[in-house]
């Protein structure tokens, strides 16, 4: 009875096996039918990846010789490092720009150029700013899948009427201050219950302040987080901190929701203005509908006439991992993401603005962001700006968070933040010369 | 002949563990040592750099902020979670009708993901409308940003600490029911009062229980990540929540220095090690081993 019993386990154990494994093999051939696979990492979850799953499908009905099969993931920067490190990265990758240099200084990235110019995809197929920004010591390394521009968002019943309209809304950011002061409340016990406008929300792009007020936080191969330009936008930031309390700004924002949600600072009506991409449109469409709201650039210093229109930009990009196996199918599918009816789509359907040269009127007729035109103008904008290219972005972002944090809670002056910032922005540079990029001392 | 038999019958039986240990304890280990002294990004081939990582972690102010921050976070969190376990596990010891309800009510909160904790305390210590400030707010106390300011942040986080207490707890509790019935009584008749009981006999006994949580709780605390990690985005405010093993992590996974994020995990191997080996030599005099 025994060995009966052994032997039974073992068949059946056999049988669910082969079941399995031949299971699979069969549902590999009916969805791959033969073709090629091209395995697609990307970040996206929710309607962002469903839109996106969209271009999978009609790229995979558009052909029989390729079958990209379309992965959500989280951490996908990470997960597609350590996967090409391993020898098995996915065909294609969805990650960011700003992680481009550094990917490419690890080599862990195809340079795109001579396909992407067999393809007729150059410099003039695309708003020059977001191609730039995909090009790194002189190779290309990605082409766009959606990009954004950002701009200051108003919420239009939480201002005085006179300047309830973009074209009357304060362009100079003394302004901006002025009317923030203005319409600022706090309750009996010194608590914010409205704010105009604060620097700290989102919080998602403090790198940027120094260019706003038209500093550089790169330049050439130095990092220049301390210069005049970065002190002055710090001190604006700490003139917030210091006008509505130490703490009561800490506390507002503390309160703060989820962005993607109906409970979102400016959707909720805590703040008036808030500075944020082309996409707010899509959620404020979505949590509150209805919703009066304009767009208009982010507001410029007042001695500095010639930064009005900047805006920086951010982009979700496709790039193809070294070691990747089918690299040249891969790049068949980033090069059909190109094509200006698929890209119009797919941006359509994220709510962000197009990143080639021609966008057709249909696009903006039919974009669910009524101001639409604006973030297009704002890309096309000499004064539009990425993240820099460089190895260590992540560190300096990191590094001017901290200098933020730090003025915003007093614990130290702008000047003595930036200052320090630098200091450790500078020993990190200097051994990422020497380790990674091989700059001898 | 028999005796050579049966050892390579028993290695053989070792053998899956010893190669579990071989492939993935010893050789990562190994392998880290070596890559401590190279300069590694995991795509490219480790270039050997000697101890330039190890120098560099001597001179890098975040590293040493991260360090104090971690010190600061063990040195109080360990004895405070200590006093908080041993205090819980004698009212857990007492005969109180339920007690296997309380006992497992205190219990349960230990068992809570270290993720979904960190999420759940967002909410109760938020600053604006978290549930601690609005039961502090009606009893006239003050209602701080728990969470953005940086002094109140490191607290918040040790409060938090206090809510895992609850493994500790049942160790002690155990150790509380070693603890001989005569020697309360013997103390009873020399009419000892609780506290006399508590220091003369309770914790004696319990001492190398003590022991075991401490060293315990001392190595938990050198490697704290999640909660923190969870909580406070990039150790926010101004790196006032940055701990050793969130600065190791980035490093590592986020910045890719491999070679940089193995010399800090032998920087801490070695600080646990040094406090284990001070605590087992302060414990020579003051742990009581019954056999001993």
């Amino acid at each position: 009875m025994k060995p009966l019993a052994i032997a039974a386990t073992c068949v059946t154990v056999a049988l669910m096996a082969g079941a399995i494994l031949y299971g699979e093999s069969v549902v590999q051939r009916q969805a791959t039918n033969g073709r090629t696979v091209v395995i697609y990492w990307e970040k996206w979850t929710g309607d962002e990846a469903k839109e996106m799953e969209k271009v999978v499908n009609s790229f995979n009905k558009s052909q029989d010789r390729i079958f990209v099969r379309y992965l959500s993931i989280s951490g996908v920067d990470q997960k597609t490092l350590l996967a090409t490190s391993g020898g098995n990265p996915p065909d294609v990758a969805g990650i960011w720009q700003e992680g481009l240099a550094r990917f490419s200084d690890m080599g862990a990235l195809l340079d795109l150029t001579a396909m992407a110019k067999e393809k007729g995809l150059t410099r003039d197929y695309y708003i020059p700013a977001f191609y730039d920004a995909l090009t790194y010591r002189g190779g290309l390394w990605a082409l766009p899948s959606t990009p954004a521009s950002i701009a200051l968002h108003v919420n239009s019943d939480l201002v005085p009427k006179e300047v309830a309209t973009p074209e009357t809304f304060p362009k100079t950011i003394e302004e901006l201050d002025k009317l923030s002061d203005k319409i600022t409340k706090k309750d009996k016990d010194g608590n914010l219950t409205l704010s105009g406008f604060v620097p700290s929300n989102p919080g998602w792009w403090n790198w940027a302040w120094p260019i706003y007020f038209g500093g550089q936080i790169v330049k050439g191969d130095k990092i220049t987080v301390d210069t005049p330009e970065a002190e002055r936008s710090f001190k604006w930031v700490e003139g917030y901190y210091k006008r509505y309390g130490p703490t009561a700004v800490q506390n507002f924002r503390s309160g703060f929701a989820n962005f993607a949600s109906p409970d979102d600072p400016f959707m909720s009506g805590k703040v008036a203005t808030e500075i944020n991409g082309v996409w707010k449109a899509n959620y404020i469409r979505v949590y509150k509908k209805g919703m009066h709201w304009f767009a208009v650039p982010f507001p410029y210093p007042a001695d500095r006439k010639d930064l009005e229109g900047h805006s920086n930009l951010s982009q979700d990009v496709l790039s193809i991992p070294a070691g990747a196996k089918h690299p040249k199918e891969a790049f068949e599918f980033i090069a059909y993401v190109q094509q200006q009816k698929v890209m119009e789509s797919l941006c359509k359907g994220h709510g962000k603005n197009s990143p080639l040269r021609v966008v057709s009127e249909e696009f903006f007729k039919t974009h669910q962001n009524k101001f639409i035109r604006l973030f297009d103008e704002l890309a096309r904008s000499p004064k539009a700006f990425s993240p820099p290219n460089i190895g260590i972005y992540a560190q300096i972002g990191n590094e001017i968070n901290v200098a933020f944090d730090e003025v915003n809670t007093g614990q130290k002056t702008p000047k003595q933040a930036l200052h320090d910032a630098q200091g450790r922005l500078d020993k990190l540079w200097a051994t990422y010369q020497a380790q990674v990029l091989g700059v001898k001392k | 002949m028999n005796k050579r038999r049966d050892a390579r019958v028993g290695i053989l039986f070792a053998m899956p563990w010893i190669m579990g240990f071989l492939i993935f304890s010893l050789y990562p280990l190994l392998s880290s040592l070596y890559t401590s002294f190279t300069s590694y990004s995991v795509l490219q081939p480790p270039k050997w750099i000697g101890v330039e990582n190890y120098r560099e972690l001597l001179s890098d102010e975040i590293f040493i902020k991260s360090v104090v921050n971690t010190a600061w976070y063990t040195i109080a969190a360990v004895p405070l979670s200590t006093v908080v376990a041993i205090g819980l596990a004698m009212l857990l010891n007492t005969k109180v009708k339920g007690m296997a309800v309380y006992r497992t009510m205190f219990f349960l909160p230990s068992l809570v993901p270290m993720v979904a904790l960190g999420t759940l305390f967002l909410w109760v210590f938020n600053g604006d409308h978290g549930l601690l400030n609005a039961i502090l707010k009606p009893l006239g106390l003050p209602t701080p940003n728990w969470l953005g300011e940086p002094l109140y942040a490191k607290s918040t986080l040790i409060l938090i600490s206090m809510w895992g207490c609850g493994q500790a707890m049942i160790i002690y509790l155990a150790g509380l029911q070693d603890v001989p019935i005569s020697l309360y009584e013997a103390a009873d008749l020399d009419g000892a009062k609780f506290w006399a009981k508590t220091r003369n006999v309770t914790i004696p006994m319990i001492s190398p229980v003590i022991l075991f949580n401490v060293v315990m709780g001392i190595i938990g605390s050198m490697q704290i990540f999640a909660v923190p990690y969870v909580m406070f985005s990039g150790g926010s405010p101004a790196r006032a929540n940055y701990y050793f093993s969130m600065y190791l992590f980035d490093n590592a996974f986020a910045y890719q220095r491999m070679g940089f994020a193995s010399a800090m995990a032998w920087i801490m191997f070695a600080i646990i090690l040094v406090l284990t080996l001070i605590s087992l030599r302060i414990s020579e005099r003051h742990v009581h081993y019954e056999g001993g």
